[in-house]
This record gives C-alpha cells, structure tokens and sequence, in this order.
C-alpha cells in the first residue's frame, strides 16, 4: 500500500531539513533564547534573594534603632533624674548657705546694735551725768553762796565720808 | 481564549471551504464523465504526497501549482525539470511517466522500462511544503532570539511574539526535558525544541487549507524516528545495556527469557513514535475528509439529500477540525515527550534504580 512505503525522495528530504534546521536553530535560536530565559531567571532570584537580604537587614536596623531608641529614652530619663536630684542639691544648697548667711547678718546686725545701743547708753549716761553735774553745780553754787551754807555742806560732806 | 477559539473556527471553517471547493469541482467532473465518486480514492490521494498542489479542477481545468521534479537514475544519470511537464500525466517527458503518484521509466517505444531504476528525489507537495514551514519557522524563532539580544524579556517583560514562543519553550524545558533528563536536560534541549516545534509548525501547516499532509507521511515521521533511535542509543550507557542482555534480579532462565524482548524494546520504542505520529496525523485527516465526502456520497442517491445531510456534515468536520489543531499541539508533545523519556531510560536514572534496589 502506498501510504505505508515511505518514499526515498521525502526520507532524505526531511532528514537534510531536520539536520539543517536543528543546527540553525540551535545555533541562531535556542542558544541566545535558553541564555536569556536563563539570565532573566538567575536575575529573578538574585533580586528576589537581595530583596530578602535587604528586608531582613531593615528589620535588624529597626530593631537596631528600637534597642537606641529605648536606650535613649532611659538616658534621657537617667539625665532628668539626675538634674532633678542635681536641682534640689543645688537649692538645698543655696538655701543652707542663704539661712546661713542670712543668720551671719543677724547675729552682726544684732552684735553692731547691741554695740551702738550700748554706746548710746554710756552716752546717755555720760550726758546724764554730766547734767546732774552742772544741775549740782548750778543747784549748790545757789545754795552755797552764803558761807555758812558753805561751811554746813562741807561738815555734811565730811559727814557722810566719816560714815563710809 | 475567545479570540483564540473564533481564531481557528474560522481557520477550520475557511479550510473546509477550499476543501469543499475542491471536492465540487471533482465530484462534477467527475459527473460528466459518468464516473461514480470513489470516497476512498479520492480521500487517499487528499492525504498522499504528489508532485504538484492540487487546488481544484473545473472540467479539464486543472489549477495547479507544478513543483521541480528531480529524478536520478544509474542507467540515465540526474534530470531535473517541472512537474508541468507531464501535463497531469498525460504525456511523457525525458523518457518518464508518471502513473499515480510516481514516476517511472519508459522507453522509446513508450513502454514502462522495469530495468531503469529510477530515484525520485523531487521536491514534492509535502517537501516543498516542508521547507515553506521550516522557513518561516526559522525566521519566527531568529526574530524572536533576537528581540531577546536586544534585552527585551531579559531585563524586561517579553513584548508580542516573545510571549507566544517563550511558555512553548518553557514548557519544553521545565515539563519536558527536566522532569526526564535532569541535570543533562541542557545537552538535550536544543534538540527536544527543535523536534517539537518541527513536528508543531509542520501539523499546523499540515492543516492549511489546501496544505499537505507533512506529517501524516510514514517517510516523515521515520525521519523523526530513527533520529530519536540514533540519539537514544547515543545516551546509552553501560548500565541500559547491562540492563537489555542481563536483567538483573531474576533467574538464570528468565534472563535468557528477557534478552530478546529486552532488544526488541530497543526498537519498539521508536517504531511506536513513528506509527504514533503518522496514524494520528492521517487519522484525523481521513475523518475531515470522510465527512466531506458523505455529502457527494448522499449526493449521488440524491441531490436533496446531498444538500439536507451538508450542515451536519460541515459541523461534525469542523468539530473534528478543532479536534485536530488540539491534535497538532498534543502529538507534538507526545513525540518529544516519549523521546525524552526514553533518552532517560537510555542514560539510566541511577538515583532512582538504587531506590528500587534498596
């Protein structure tokens, strides 16, 4: 039967076309496109492995910051508490040397009244005895201006120191 | 997916148009001269290779397409000339004459020389049809391999016909050659592309309207076949052989039993591809056309029968139609699939057998 006795012309026809076309493809085809699909592959997984570095690398960052950030924070509140505590040392202090110094000045204060009020009694004093000094002598130049009265105040005198 | 189903509807419809077409013209030829229509003949010679495209014929009107005939002969040496020469084979030409499909020797008498050994390597339907698809086939993939150059779908998405090209390629290599061949798929892969798009472009080619059936030839396909058989022997190792003239793990007498068959597996194989192809590409070419031809078959009991049963007829044919554009991808699969599976079994699974033998 002629359908199933292959045909010499087409045998060798088909087999040079097979050849020719395998090698020209391979050759102008398969290698520059199996090269590409290859590279766009390996390109693919390169960006989607960097893609993961990158990912993984901005969560260590972000636990990075996370970990300054809380440190930060205690610094900060390490610092406060220590201006706080360095404040009230400061005023307490202030206020120790003001009460201090405050007392200084009254004690002086009181030392240099004392000292002026005393000066002001002995003036006084002074003053005073000096007016009854001059009212004495006014009062027993009056009254000794006769000299019997003169007479009779010194025998008072003399008197007087007899006692003593 | 729409566009793509009305795409080949339409293909298959156009192509059933011309087929009708020329089927009209024959039938009414054939008519005049009170001859009946052989359904049978004119099916085969639909299928068979010729030396010349046969649109259609309108009484002695023959719309044909010649193609070089190149014939060689020890006793007359190499004649090349067209096949219009023989004007259809009503005359003789160069002292040939074609009877049928084939060329043979006459003498100066005019009698048919059975001592003249012709070998006729002319370019035929299917050869010149062959090398039309192959053609474009090569400048498709050089268009496609240089967009790639230029890296357009490496650095980038693939544009237009890449994305055609490139799932066929991947699917050969991912689901094809690495499911089978492993780490050597690479060594393989220009070959298992080429054999899948060369029996792909040529299936589809084979169903144009009016095309020859490339595929469907045993000529062809035994091409394919003892090209697999010279590879797969290629990839054998000592391990295969070991396995065809020992098998191991059975009784002295059994292996005695299995050499034979073992051996005969060698061949089998490739045989199998070649009968595969072939019956599946002149299956479904004989179907298209047996529909076709029951509308002359009800036609010649009856005109208003031959015009009821032609709906019917055309739905199932473009039925079968769709069915065979499904066929030219599966077939094309299927041959390079086997191939790669048996070059598997020619390098041995090592990996695999040590499992077993565990």
């Amino acid at each position: 039967m002629g359908l199933l006795t292959p045909s010499l012309g087409y045998f060798v026809w088909a087999l040079v076309a097979f050849i020719i076309v395998f090698l020209l493809l391979k050759k102008f085809a398969w290698k520059p496109i199996l090269k590409s699909l290859n590279e766009r592959e390996t390109n693919i997984s390169n960006a989607i492995a960097s893609a993961e570095k990158v990912k993984a690398e901005m969560a260590q960052l972000q636990n990075e910051n996370e970990a300054l950030l809380a440190k930060a924070r205690e610094e900060r509140a390490q610092l406060l508490k220590e201006a706080r505590d360095m404040k009230d040392k400061i005023i307490n202090e202030a206020k120790e040397q003001a009460k201090l110094e405050a007392n200084k000045v009254i004690a002086e204060a009181q030392a240099a009244i004392q000292a002026q009020k005393m000066a002001a009694l002995t003036d006084v004093k002074n003053q005073v005895g000096k007016l009854v000094i001059e009212v004495s002598e006014k009062v027993l130049r009056q009254q000794l201006s006769g000299n019997g009265a003169q007479e009779a105040h010194i025998q008072g005198l003399v008197d007087t120191l007899k006692l003593n | 997916m729409t566009s793509g189903r009305l795409k080949s509807f339409s293909i298959a419809a156009f192509s059933l148009f011309c087929v009708l077409i020329s089927f009209t013209a024959k039938a009414g030829g054939g008519g005049e001269e009170g001859k009946k229509f052989d359904a049978g003949k004119a099916m085969l010679d639909h299928i068979a290779d010729a030396h010349e495209f046969h649109f259609f014929s309108v009484g002695d009107f023959h719309a044909t397409l010649p193609l070089p005939v190149i014939l060689y002969s020890p006793q007359r040496g190499l004649d090349v000339f067209m096949s219009s020469n023989f004007h259809h084979g009503h005359d003789d030409y160069k002292g040939y004459r074609m009877v049928g499909h084939d060329i043979v020797a006459v003498n100066e008498a005019g009698v048919v020389d059975e001592t003249v050994t012709v070998l006729d390597f002319s370019i035929t339907k299917n050869v010149a049809q062959m090398i039309l698809a192959l053609v474009v086939l090569f400048f498709l993939l050089k268009a496609v391999a240089n967009k790639y150059k230029t890296g357009q779908g490496v650095t980038s998405a693939p544009k237009g016909f890449q994305n055609a090209i490139e799932p066929v390629v991947m699917f050969v290599r991912d689901d094809i050659a690495k499911p089978n061949l492993h780490h050597k798929a690479n060594r393989y892969l220009p070959y298992l592309l080429t054999l899948f798009f060369f029996i792909l472009i040529n299936n589809i080619f084979g169903l144009l309207p009016g095309a020859a059936n490339v595929t469907g030839n045993i000529a062809f396909t035994l091409v394919l076949g003892l090209i697999s058989l010279v590879v797969i022997l290629f990839s054998t190792n000592k391990h295969f052989w070991g396995h065809v003239f020992w098998f191991p793990g059975v009784p002295v007498p059994v292996k005695i039993l299995m050499l034979p068959v073992e051996l005969m597996g060698v061949f089998t194989k490739p045989f199998a591809l070649i009968v595969r192809l072939f019956a599946n590409m002149t299956a479904g070419h004989i179907i298209i056309l047996s529909f076709i031809s029951l509308i002359f078959i009800f036609a010649e009991m009856s005109k208003v029968a031959g015009f009821g049963f032609a709906p019917l007829s055309i739905a199932f044919a473009v039925f079968i139609y769709v069915i065979e554009v499904l066929v030219a991808f599966i077939q094309a699969f299927i041959f390079t699939n086997l191939t790669a599976v048996f070059i598997s079994q020619a390098i041995g699974d090592h990996h695999y057998e040590e499992d077993v033998h565990h």
